[in-house]
């Protein structure tokens, strides 16, 4: 905890206050107080310089492992794994390693990564520099979509000045990839940097075994890296002030949808879903259901949803899940299996098209969810459907058909009584109105290709 | 862990997905463990493997044409 600043190292009772805003934000703190970006000098002035370890030679599983671990952090990108259990395989690893920094966000709501490295790019790049010091890296490569080149640029000078001022002790590589749903897989990373496809690879070897150049590789979402940031410096007890025992810290969260207030909050973990709503001024109308954690997430009744907090083990419950931070409202006069068609559809034209069971199923599952939307549908197409979205699950290199399944068997049965509508009567009038969700056009993908 | 329990450890079914073209072969020699979807890619139906078929799935091991089947001495 303590014992990871290197600077005038504060007596073990000291427990430093990290800077708090409004809400308990921490990651957004810095904009919330002067509604600008954080430049380095403002960075600077705020936090110091990261507290990197002194001496060059890593300790196995060091301070700053142990400070995460106790923290409780988990990943932000999606699967919310322990972050200290993935840092310290990779420290226990003899060698040298690398460390890479997930900013792809391919998820088509979220927004938050993309807020975080235009608000405050210091904090994830102090974290991917603490990461490559508490993992003995040789270096950090920072991936972001090649389609927010505004990003990548302010991202690289953020880089370049860093060096000039001699912050980061290993060379931190800016990378613009191409942006497609399966391309922020952690193996997909690993084979784009490599001089490959930017398209998943069979595990194992998982990265963490055998990643950038046959090294060890850590693979962590930017959010992940900011909040260790944090953690260096004010330790693991400042870091659960925020949220609850089982689910401490803060964390973004994306609000879309039938809300006023569209856009990225940071709040702490737990927070019932209903006050999130309220955080973005409440609901623009009556709101029939709730996606969450994103495309590849689940469709939750509004009922049930508002009530839940918004934590991992809370939302396991109603088998959904944070996922990338995402909460997407549905109005309740939209057609939920409309919605649903065309994020199949979306989700369809993203398979890399390297496993059998993705490339044939995801299509066949989309064409099959647009006749039910369309009320083309018959019991006969209702039963392959559903063994079609059965079959989909744990059949892929990666998790991409895993959450197409998910999403379609939970819009099945959340809009159930939509679905018998459509059968016995054709589409719902919503089924024609313009669209909730934003999607963008599936025939975009393959544009961009792989490399 | 003792040798000995790792000498009896559980085998596992293992498919690489990406290498996998639907051949079909593993079907064909361990239907038992392995069925096939509509597109000829297979269906897993246990990943563990018994004692009493494991000669079948190292044959179906042998068969695949890529490669993409294995079978693993699961350790633990």
């Amino acid at each position: 905890m303590t014992e990871t600043q290197s600077s005038s190292p504060p007596s073990a009772a000291c427990v430093l206050d990290g800077p708090t805003g409004p809400y308990g934000s921490r990651l957004l703190y810095g904009w919330l107080r002067t509604g600008s970006p954080a430049d380095l000098d403002e960075h600077l002035d705020r936090y110091g310089p990261p507290p990197l370890p002194r001496t060059a030679r890593r300790p196995t599983a060091g301070p700053l492992v142990r400070a995460v671990e106790e923290a409780g952090l988990t990943g932000r990108g999606g699967a919310a794994f322990p972050t200290g259990r993935k840092l310290r395989t990779v420290a226990e690893t003899p060698g040298p390693a690398v460390v890479i920094a997930n900013g792809m966000e391919s998820e088509p709501v979220s927004r938050k990564d993309k807020i975080l490295l235009s608000l405050a790019p210091h904090l994830v790049l102090d974290g991917a520099s603490l990461a490559a010091a508490a993992v003995g890296a040789e270096a950090v490569h920072l991936c972001l979509p090649r389609t927010r080149a505004g990003l990548v640029r302010h991202l690289a000078g953020a880089v370049d000045e860093r060096r000039l001022r001699g912050i980061d002790r290993v060379p931190i590589h800016v990378h613009g990839l191409p942006h497609r749903y399966v391309s922020s897989e952690a193996t997909s990373l690993v084979r784009w940097v490599n001089g490959g496809d930017a398209r998943p690879a069979s595990t194992p070897p998982r990265p963490f075994e055998q990643g950038v150049g046959g090294l060890p590789t850590l693979v962590d979402n930017v959010e992940t890296l900011a909040h260790l940031a944090l953690i260096a410096r004010y330790g693991a007890d400042w870091f659960r002030t925020a949220g609850r025992p089982g689910a401490p810290g803060t964390t973004l969260v994306t609000l879309a949808g039938a809300v006023r207030a569209p856009g990225v909050y940071e709040t702490p973990m737990g927070t019932p879903i209903g006050e999130l709503v309220d955080r973005a001024e409440g609901p623009s109308e009556e709101i029939g259901a709730l996606l969450l954690g994103g495309f590849f997430g689940s469709w939750v009744p509004a009922e049930t949803a508002m009530g839940l907090s918004f934590a991992k083990n809370d939302l396991a419950a109603v088998g959904a899940g944070p996922g990338a931070g995402v909460i997407a409202a549905l109005p309740r006069r939209a057609c939920g299996l409309a919605e649903t068609a065309r994020v199949l559809a979306y989700l369809a034209a993203h398979s890399a098209r390297q496993c059998g069971p993705c490339t044939m199923g995801l299509p066949t599952v989309a064409e099959d969810f647009a006749a039910v939307a369309r009320g083309d549908a018959d019991t006969r197409l209702l039963d392959r459907l559903a063994g079609r979205i059965g079959l989909l699950s744990g059949r892929g290199a990666c998790r991409h058909p895993d959450g197409a399944s998910r999403l379609a068997a939970t819009a099945l049965r959340v809009f159930a009584d939509d679905l018998r509508q459509h059968i016995r009567r054709g589409p719902c009038a919503a089924a024609s109105r313009k669209p909730v969700l934003s999607v963008p056009d599936p025939a975009a993908a393959d544009a961009q290709g792989w490399r | 862990m003792s040798d000995a329990q790792t000498a009896s450890g559980v085998h596992t079914l293992l498919i690489d997905r990406i290498a996998c073209d639907g051949h079909g072969a593993c079907a064909e020699l361990l239907p038992e463990l392995i069925g096939l979807d509509e597109w000829g890619y297979p269906i897993v139906r246990s990943t563990d493997v018994p004692g009493e078929l494991l000669d079948h799935a190292r044959r179906a091991v042998a068969e695949c044409p890529v490669l993409a089947l294995r079978v693993e001495q699961k350790h633990r």
